[in-house]
């Protein structure tokens, strides 16, 4: 899909030559996502009467700003050239950790899931920044133990915990202003934060720089340790506020989420044209990145026969299609 | 920042006696370390676990066990040459799907189908990686989530009971008193470990994940062999598919195989294979299955909860990198 696109945004920029050729790469690699999004809700509008309403809108953003706000945190980890597999369990540990947390009031059931997966991307944080470790390996072990702290937690996942509908937790997850629910909007702020500290704070130069090249980054004097703690401290946060955010819609801690969500988060921010290879991506396209998911999702939904099997191999297709053209890219940009 | 950057700079250079024993410590640790648990746990659980000697415990413990040592055979290779691949469980997940499509031909055409589908899967991985130049994560990805999609599709989403009894037997019958499945595993860990010792193949294979460029400038055949190694891997998740279908007498796309991955890529790093490729510990990464089953046996025969488990495995992880990088600074 991405490939059909590419004819059009190069002829455009052809007659500007060989750079105006390296321009239009670039461009599709930061915002082919954003073009094929476009392209897929448009022929989704003509084809099904369905899926261009208000309400099935709002269903693909509520269902996606879980799902975003991980990726946000996952982009960042990403950007330095670092991966994290524990987002999946962290989310999890965050849903059950507000629904237990709730018998003390809802502030201290927002409280503890960021305040326990907070330290917990902490201590991933200073294991890959201070120790050394690889990170993939690091969130490896953290995916298990944080599985492992949540079963304890709900007596082996026998116990779910509820949360109460008169909560305010529990109306912060399910209520809605104009068709859009709370969730999204929390979101969409994340997001723009998000993207303002990448593009313009020192913090979000130093983790660019530290993608590129670490011990560059570290030779200018770029605080290199603390930016990467920092930045899994941040992933952590994300993934336990997006967990305590869906437990609170859910109205119960549910033990077995998460599990392979890892991945998909992954998928959605190299979708969006962050290259695993680090230093270079952006918020923007993750956002792209994971409302394509979700758009391909709802689309196969309503078709209707399709089972929601071919969702996975959609995603699968679309996944391999955007490495293959990113590789191409960066191949053919490094080549000159 | 700058007091790390101090640390480490005065600390290197020097390399005190104490840092280089400590090194050697952790090299030792690296390499047998995984032997010295395993028997450990051993001499624990005969001490305090009833019956942990007798032969059903064994028998049920090595079944278990023997579809994750399959996989790790793979994943060591891949891993060998500082790849990684997290579609096995998806491949597992295709494996059992296809069977039941073509059990109606008999076994043997259905565990070929069953095994092709590995291989197909393995052609896609490795023609990503050798070819196309994507990083093995991100090419590995994608049939992660797609594998066990065309799985569910192949399959109707449905769980199907196997009747066939030659299939069956595969799963549960022994020969001289060691189950079949487990008799797989040891017969393929022989080969792997000698393709990795006494074939070119495996030299290279080695060379590759030690110095890629430098495999390349010396002529070897770098694409082809990368492509080969994701084949092999693929072929053998799909072994460990189809074992697993003969044990459960059932074939189910939807949750067969699942973190697979994890687990594999756990037994590889615990048994002394460093992901940074260069070096394969075949012995090592079946000794690493081990011990996670033995850990999670052991626990759960003393109503120790999963959870435990978990963490458990999540320290050994850790420390078995720890004891890698310590010894790579030597």
């Amino acid at each position: 899909m991405t490939e059909q696109t590419m004819p059009a945004v190069t002829a455009a920029d052809a007659p500007a030559g060989a750079s105006g050729r390296e321009r239009a790469f670039g461009l599709i690699q930061r915002h082919g996502a954003a073009a094929v999004l476009v392209l897929l809700v448009a022929i989704g509008s003509f084809a099904f009467e369905r899926f261009p309403t208000g309400d099935n809108f709002g269903n693909i953003a509520i269902t996606s700003s879980f799902l975003a706000t991980v990726a946000l945190g996952m982009t960042f980890v990403i950007i330095t050239g670092g991966i994290d597999l524990s987002v999946g369990s962290v989310f999890a540990l965050g849903g059950v950790l507000a629904a237990y947390g709730v018998r003390w009031g809802s502030l201290a059931a927002l409280l503890l899931p960021l305040a326990v997966c907070g330290a917990f991307g902490l201590a991933q944080g200073l294991l890959i920044a201070r120790v050394r470790l690889a990170p993939f390996i690091v969130t490896l072990a953290g995916l298990l133990a944080a599985r492992g702290l949540l079963l304890s937690i709900s007596h082996e996942g026998a116990k779910t915990y509820l949360i109460p509908h008169g909560a305010l937790l529990a109306r912060v997850g399910q209520g809605s202003v104009f068709g859009l629910g709370y969730p999204v909007y929390l979101t969409v702020a994340l997001f723009v934060v998000g993207a303002v500290v990448l593009q313009r704070t020192r913090f979000g130069q130093c983790v660019y720089a530290i993608g590129g090249s670490e011990d560059a980054a570290e030779l200018m004097g770029v605080p290199v340790t603390r930016t990467k703690v920092l930045v899994y401290v941040l992933s952590g946060l994300l993934a336990g506020l997006a967990g305590a955010l869906n437990a609170a819609r859910l109205s119960s801690g549910v033990t077995i989420l998460g599990t392979g969500m890892e991945l998909d988060v992954i998928a959605a921010v190299v979708i969006g044209g962050t290259l695993l290879t680090g230093g270079a991506g952006s918020v923007s396209g993750t956002i792209a990145g994971v409302l394509l998911l979700g758009v391909i999702q709802n689309l196969i939904n309503q078709i209707g026969d399709l089972s929601s099997s071919y969702q996975q191999v959609v995603s699968g297709a679309f996944l391999a299609a955007v490495v293959v053209v990113q590789t191409y890219l960066s191949r053919v940009q490094r080549l000159r | 920042m700058t007091d790390m950057a101090d640390r480490t700079g005065t600390a290197e250079p020097a390399a005190p006696a104490s840092r280089l024993d400590r090194g050697r410590i952790l090299a030792w640790l690296q390499d047998y370390g995984v032997y010295a648990a395993i028997a450990a746990l051993i001499v624990i659980n005969i001490a305090i676990t009833p019956r942990f000697l007798s032969v059903e415990n064994l028998r049920t413990q090595l079944v278990q066990v023997a579809p994750v040592v399959i996989v790790s055979l793979g994943m060591a290779l891949v891993i060998g040459t500082e790849g990684v691949d997290l579609s096995v469980g998806s491949v597992m997940a295709l494996a059992t799907a296809l069977i039941p499509l073509y059990l109606g031909y008999g076994v043997v055409p259905a565990v070929l189908a069953a095994l092709l589908g590995g291989v197909a899967v393995g052609l896609v991985n490795g023609s990503l990686v050798a070819f196309v130049g994507v990083q093995p994560i991100v090419a590995t990805l994608a049939l992660f989530v797609g594998g066990r999609g065309i799985a569910l599709v192949v399959a109707g989403g449905q769980l199907k009971d196997v009747y066939d009894p030659d299939l069956l037997n595969l799963g549960s019958s022994s020969l001289i008193g060691i189950p079949l499945p487990v008799l797989v595993a040891a017969v393929l860990t022989v080969v792997v470990m000698a393709v990795v010792r006494r074939t070119t193949f495996g030299r290279r294979l080695v060379a590759i994940g030690g110095n890629r460029t430098a495999s390349e400038l010396s002529g070897l055949p770098v694409r082809r062999i990368l492509l080969l190694v994701y084949v092999v891997s693929g072929l053998l998740a799909a072994t460990a598919g189809v074992l697993a279908t003969a044990r459960l007498q059932a074939s189910d796309p939807s949750s067969l195989g699942l973190l697979m991955e994890l687990s594999a890529i756990t037994a590889v790093v615990v048994g002394g294979t460093p992901l940074t490729g260069g070096r394969v510990r075949v012995l090592g990464t079946v000794a690493g299955a081990l011990l996670i089953q033995l850990v999670r046996a052991t626990l759960i025969k003393h109503d120790l909860a999963d959870s435990l488990a978990q963490m458990v495995q999540a320290v050994i992880i850790l420390a078995a990198v720890y004891a890698a990088r310590g010894a790579g600074r030597r």
